[in-house]
């Protein structure tokens, strides 16, 4: 069985890589190469995979996953330019797929434990586009 | 593994009719969406991309030639047309939004290696939704 989490946060973010021309990374990303950057209200959906426990009837309490998700992701991202304020977006693009990696990452220790454990991280970065990362 | 989703619009009718039933059966089968005029709908097809994350640009897909293919295939075919009418491969399969996931599946696939030769990115799902509460999801 499966259970969903989602929250947002509001951040801003540019797309360039370094070892580029200004040509290239506009070719490669478009407006998402401004050099100030710009922002998105992304929400992310966060699935735990389990059987619900035989005495409380959950996969996991909720309010657990939201506590986790709000500690490890909202507070550090959440208002934040992520190139300039969240690592290790100073050294990786801040593309939605490395965001979505990076959220597996800081996740996966804290929601994977003996009866349940994380199975999809999904980043929507417009009601358009979205990243999902799988086990 | 990484999964990149991205949506597209486009609206269109149809009337879901089979030639194998009579007046009565389409009726009762379909209800109004055999209504004889047909219907439209705005249909979102959600596009799933499955690869690995380019080491450069830190992306899985060039989201610029994906819109490029899947508006050239899909939206552009499709959009504003009456499907029954217009589209040949509705002439003798029934425009439910299942046939449709089908017909958008396949094109897609069939246009694919013209966009993306490699192995990846590789097509991985479509969905599509014919309202907020009707989706058809296709595996590719």
């Amino acid at each position: 069985m499966f259970i969903t989490r989602k929250a947002e946060f509001s951040a801003s973010h540019m797309c360039r890589n370094a070892e580029w021309s200004d040509e290239e990374n506009r070719k490669v990303y478009g407006a998402a190469a401004n050099p100030h950057g710009h922002g998105h209200n992304y929400v992310v959906e966060v699935t735990v995979e389990g059987q619900p426990d035989p005495v409380t009837g959950m996969v996991r309490d909720l309010k657990e996953i939201k506590d986790v998700l709000d500690r490890e992701i909202i507070e550090p991202f959440d208002h934040r330019f992520l190139n300039r304020e969240v690592a290790p977006f100073d050294k990786t693009i801040p593309t939605a797929e490395n965001i979505a990696v990076e959220i597996w990452n800081r996740l996966d220790s804290k929601l994977t434990n003996g009866s349940s454990r994380l199975h999809a991280v999904r980043l929507h970065e417009t009601s358009d586009f979205s990243v999902e990362v799988r086990r | 593994m990484i999964l990149v989703s991205r949506r597209y619009k486009f609206s269109a009718s149809h009337r879901l009719q089979s030639f194998l039933f009579s007046e009565q059966e389409n009726r009762e089968v379909f209800g109004k969406c055999n209504n004889p005029f047909g219907h439209g709908h705005n249909y979102e097809i959600e596009v799933s991309v499955r690869g690995e994350i380019d080491p450069g640009s830190g992306r899985v897909v060039d989201l610029a030639r994906l819109d490029n293919l899947v508006t050239s295939t899909i939206v552009e075919r499709y959009d504003h047309r009456y499907l029954n009418e217009e589209l040949p491969e509705f002439k003798t399969e029934i425009p439910t939004t299942e046939n449709l996931g089908r017909q958008i599946e396949k094109r897609l696939a069939e246009a694919w290696p013209s966009s993306f030769p490699g192995a990846r990115p590789a097509l991985a799902r479509i969905r599509i939704f014919e309202t907020e509460r009707n989706m058809i999801e296709v595996d590719h």
